[in-house]
């Protein structure tokens, strides 16, 4: 492998009138990396009105495949900032799943079962084209400053925010960012100069992943083998990719030469096993070994982590990209709203519990895929072997099979949220993320729950027939959204995943969040559960 | 008519998994067999039923 990514697009490098101012340029945010996390941070702050500088060290965006699966809960975030459409339209949509042992077929599963949502259970895309789309979206923003090599080569903590020392083709020249958001991935600069500790636990199998290029017409599903016939590792994994890319990923075991691995004609021949006799071309490879780890806190001061930064999980499941786009919504309205005075610090604060919460749950899932995919010794490889054997059997094995759990949204349990007074069943959780559903407006025309959400806070009522068309007068900062007037539940879906009666309403936090819901509608008790929301 | 349930009854199967492999780390072989010998026997009185015991050695030796 060469040290450097081929670049597949380029951007220049472009002298900022900060090198030549003759004081130190202060910026409100300053957001080292330019990958999808650091970018979807930027586009959702400049969106809100919050002038951003960004950082990246590169002049490029790299080739390699690397992240390839977009969940559910980020494209619904994508579409917020504007690309959703053009994602789910380049990538390739899927939501099924099969899980093999050996040649057999152990089961399938389905990650959408219903209809009704706007956004797809997954797409799979070249991260480049996602990178691509957010760095186009971004640049129509005036406010949204990207200057690319620009490398952070010092920081200095200050109490009203950070002094970076920035290299450039140009010679270094200083910033102050009154919050400076790290999104520098994995090897995290902002990271080291903090000397922040990055313990966790280190997996020793090595995984050779590849794309190939290769016309075939295999289903478009997630296929996963336990002992696969073609291949004397564990596991291996493939995806449809667009363009008839196709990612193979092969479980190597620990004592694997890294080097020899990547050689052409050793990947060749190990990928001929599975793809023979279709013809194929090699488009990149890598060996990885991962970690399962993140930072004790993720808010130091004014430095806030995001993404890899803040932490890592195993690729099986689809918990590091999709995760780091969930930190970025979850921060984004936070600190526009702390710049902007309507929220405290303590919103900041919430960031670090809410994203803590979400990173340990991934962590979990992904320690748990991996210890079922690579058993620590022999008597945990015996039961693990217990349970595919029984898997074609019986149900209850079928469940404990674990080829990696794919990304969902977290439920926060969060002091941002206002319990419930009254009980509700229904998809939609408190602290989780409004399950979407199809609605249509006044003149009939389709409408998704979600797109009708645009980054406010948001009462979503439901019309009381009984008490006429009162509008119900929603406090400041709050747009309000009549289900039965303004938009129509046709389907019934909604009333379904809300468990909507006739006068409930929802409050709805900028990153779609529920965070309080009543049966009938009181406009001090929204006004408080805004409050508190707000983290005041 | 069948008495054993093989329809999957915990509410998240993945912690029972976890459970189960956590309490052999670290233990040798022999001490991993002997560990899963008591357990069925721990089991196997829980349950309680001789028909349903035998179900499930059935199920369990068509297995391969």
């Amino acid at each position: 492998m060469s040290p450097a990514r081929r670049a597949v697009y380029r951007y220049d490098y472009r002298r900022s009138p900060d090198q030549d101012a003759r004081a130190v340029a202060r910026h409100p945010v300053v957001v080292v990396g330019a990958g999808p996390v650091g970018l979807a941070v930027a586009i959702d702050l400049a969106q809100r009105g919050v002038p951003v500088v960004q950082l990246d060290d590169a002049d490029r965006i790299g080739e390699g495949s690397r992240g390839i699966c977009w969940s559910k809960r980020t494209l619904e975030i994508l579409d917020r900032l504007g690309v959703g459409a053009r994602l789910v339209a380049q990538g390739v949509t899927w939501k099924l799943g099969r899980v093999f042992c050996g040649d057999e077929l152990l089961f399938s599963f389905d990650l959408l079962p219903e209809e009704g949502h706007k956004m797809p259970a997954f797409i799979n895309l070249q991260q480049f084209y996602l990178e691509k789309a957010l760095v186009d979206r971004a640049r129509e923003f005036e406010k949204l400053d990207l200057r690319w090599k620009n490398r952070l080569v010092g920081l200095e903590r200050r109490n009203d925010g950070a002094r970076l020392t920035i290299g450039t083709p140009d010679g270094p020249y200083e910033l102050d960012a009154e919050w400076l958001i790290a999104a520098d991935g994995a090897r995290s600069a902002v990271r080291r100069f903090l000397g922040l500790d990055f313990a966790g636990v280190t997996f020793e199998d090595k995984f050779l992943i590849a794309d190939v290029r290769m016309a075939a017409d295999f289903p478009t599903e997630r296929r996963f083998w336990f002992a696969p016939t073609f291949h004397s590792g564990q596991s291996a994994l493939m995806h449809r990719q667009p363009d008839d890319v196709w990612r193979i990923d092969l479980q190597l075991g620990p004592e694997a030469d890294a080097q020899a691995e990547q050689e052409p004609e050793r990947v060749r021949a190990r990928l001929a096993k599975l793809l023979a006799p279709n013809a194929f071309e090699q488009e990149w490879v890598s060996v990885y070994t991962f970690n399962c780890r993140r930072l004790d806190h993720f808010v130091h001061g004014r430095v806030i982590f995001i993404g890899d930064a803040a932490h890592q999980v195993s690729p099986f499941g689809a918990r590091g990209a999709n995760s780091g786009i969930q930190d970025a919504e979850n921060l984004a309205w936070k600190l526009a709203a702390v710049l902007k005075g309507e929220g405290s610090e303590a919103l900041i604060a919430s960031y670090d519990l809410e994203r803590i919460q979400a990173a340990d749950e991934n962590i979990r899932h992904s320690t748990r895929s991996t210890d079922f995919m690579s058993p620590h010794s022999t008597a945990e490889r015996r039961l693990r072997d217990a349970v595919l054997a029984l898997a074609p059997k019986v149900e209850f094995a079928r469940r404990m099979v674990n080829s990696g759990r794919l990304s969902l949204p977290s439920v926060y349990d969060s002091p941002l949220s206002t319990p419930d007074e009254s009980p509700f069943a229904g998809a939609a959780k408190l602290g989780g993320p409004l399950p979407d559903a199809p609605l249509t407006g006044p003149d009939g025309t389709p409408v998704h729950l979600l797109e009708s959400l645009r980054g406010e806070f948001a009462l979503v009522c439901v019309k009381n027939g009984a008490n006429g068309s009162a509008r119900p007068r929603v406090p400041d900062g709050i747009a309000a959204i009549v289900i039965g007037e303004d938009l129509f539940d046709r389907e019934g879906l909604f009333a379904r995943r809300l468990d909507a009666t006739p006068g409930a309403a929802y409050l709805v936090r900028p990153d779609q969040h529920l965070c309080a819901r009543w049966r009938r509608f009181e406009a001090a008790k929204v006004a408080a559960a805004r409050t508190r929301a707000l983290g005041r | 008519m069948p008495k054993l349930i093989t329809a999957s009854r915990f509410a998240d199967p993945d912690s029972a998994y976890v459970a189960l492999v956590s309490a052999r780390r670290n233990l040798s072989d022999a001490e991993a067999a002997a560990l899963d010998a008591r357990l069925v026997l721990i089991l196997a009185n829980h349950i309680g039923d001789l028909d349903v015991l035998a179900e499930a050695i059935a199920l369990a030796k068509q297995a391969p």
